[in-house]
């Protein structure tokens, strides 16, 4: 019943898992990367069944309609050009009141559009793959914003052609936040649930914050990884922990991370 | 079992591991994504030899850990786990009927990502875990479940309109053929 070759299979399955165990964190990325790259073709071919979809039906969509839309944007485009003029203006007021006080003068934001090309297959983790890589200038730790200008996470790894984007909710991105109250109390969001990834915890906030549901919640700019005023969510609940030592809410994210098609690539 | 069946294995797992990246229905609807590659396992270890078994698991572990945060190899031990001692044993499991396949799916469905977690966690990584995954686990028992009948008969046509069949050969010969003669005495 129990073969030599049965051993022989058994021995060679446990010879293999224990010699990728073994391998040293960037040999074990470069194989990640190697045997991910098997599914690129495959990737290609999904992209370009989505696109064929997308241009047939942008095909049989009337003129009238189409027409609407630009009308639409170009009124959209004309309001948002008076708002850069009002806060291009505004900008250079502020830098100018930096100077003054002696700090850094502010950088803008450069921003780079990706498509989200894959979800994590694993429950137990909330990541997710884009269509930039290395050759596009990404690299580890850049934020990540939603197309509403929400944060949704991080870089976590990057390869030539795409990018593993660590969400926000998984135990492997932590975020300093700061609630947007009289105290400026400022907490750890981290991990969220299993099931609902609309809520994640904001834990460390100091044992006399002053938290009201509906509260704003953006990032602090402690860590050195996200700039400070990203709008994150908004504070659900808190309660006190660890005897009362700390103070633990619950934020409810801004961004829909259940539906993520296209982020941004925040670059400082 | 052919080489054939091998190769067809090999290249579903492939299609349901990106699957499960692309197609992200099941998540939507009941909170967790369903896995396919313990149900496949069942499969080859049920129609297979123990090579294919272990290439499987080796093939399909990678896989999925290659497009998930998973660190490289954690999946591989608890597929092999699971469809081991079934392909050793196979001659005492009734294969051919749907409960057992059924039961077999849910049986490696439940082991799998159990297996793959205490990996996980005993290697200091820090999984998503909570009272919710308690759901997801039940969805992923019951969607592997159900997904391995499919995938048997899915095979099983697969063979049948693509696969080589032997042809029966008759046990008639013709030159030993008795011809009756009313001459004959």
């Amino acid at each position: 019943m129990f073969k030599r070759k049965n051993y022989f299979a058994l021995g060679a399955v446990v010879l293999v898992t224990l010699a990728i165990f073994s391998l040293p964190p960037l040999a074990a990325s470069r194989l990640k990367l190697v045997v991910g790259s098997l599914f690129l073709p495959l990737f290609g071919l999904a992209n370009a069944a989505q696109q064929a979809s997308v241009s047939a039906a942008d095909a049989i969509l009337p003129r009238r309609e189409l027409l609407k839309k630009v009308g639409s944007l170009e009124q959209e485009n004309q309001q948002l050009k008076i708002l850069q003029l009002q806060s291009s203006e505004i900008a250079r007021e502020n830098d100018q009141l930096r100077a003054q006080i002696g700090r850094q003068k502010q950088t803008p934001w450069k921003l780079k559009l990706a498509r989200v090309v894959l979800r994590d297959p694993a429950n137990w983790w909330r990541t997710a793959q884009i269509d930039l890589g290395s050759r596009n200038g990404l690299t580890a730790n850049l934020p990540i914003l939603s197309p509403e200008g929400f944060l949704i996470g991080r870089v976590s790894s990057v390869d030539q052609f795409k990018s593993q984007i660590i969400l926000i909710g998984d135990p492997n991105c932590r975020v300093s936040a700061r609630v947007e109250n009289p105290t400026h109390d400022i907490g750890v969001l981290g991990a969220g649930g299993p099931l609902d990834d609309s809520l994640v915890g904001l834990s460390y906030l100091s044992s006399g914050a002053n938290l009201k549901s509906g509260q704003s919640v953006v990032t602090s700019g402690e860590g050195g990884i996200f700039p400070a005023g990203i709008p994150i969510g908004q504070i659900v609940d808190a309660q006190q922990v660890d005897f009362g030592l700390y103070t633990e809410a619950r934020v409810k994210l801004d961004a829909n991370l259940g539906a993520l098609e296209e982020v941004w690539v925040l670059f400082p | 079992m052919n080489v054939f069946n091998t190769i067809l294995v090999l290249a579903a797992a492939f299609l349901a591991v990106f699957g499960e990246t692309v197609f992200s229905a099941p998540r939507h609807l009941f909170g967790a994504q369903i896995d396919l590659l313990p149900a496949l396992m069942i499969y080859a270890a049920l129609n297979t030899n123990v090579v294919s078994v272990s290439i499987l698991a080796v093939a399909g572990g990678l896989w999925f850990d290659a497009l998930s945060a998973n660190p490289p190899g954690v999946t591989i031990l608890p597929l092999f786990a699971i469809s081991f001692p079934i392909c050793v044993q196979r001659e005492f499991i009734l294969r051919e009927l749907p409960f057992a396949q059924l039961f077999l799916g849910a049986l490696a469905s439940a082991v799998v990502p159990v297996l793959t977690i205490l990996i996980l966690l005993s290697d200091g990584n820090e999984p998503l875990i909570g009272w919710g995954s308690l759901w997801q686990w039940i969805v992923m028992t019951a969607g592997g479940a159900l997904a391995t009948p499919v995938i048997f008969a899915l095979f099983d046509w697969c063979n049948h309109a693509l696969g080589y069949q032997p042809l029966t050969e008759t046990s008639f010969r013709p030159d030993r053929e008795i011809h009756r003669d009313k001459n004959v005495k």
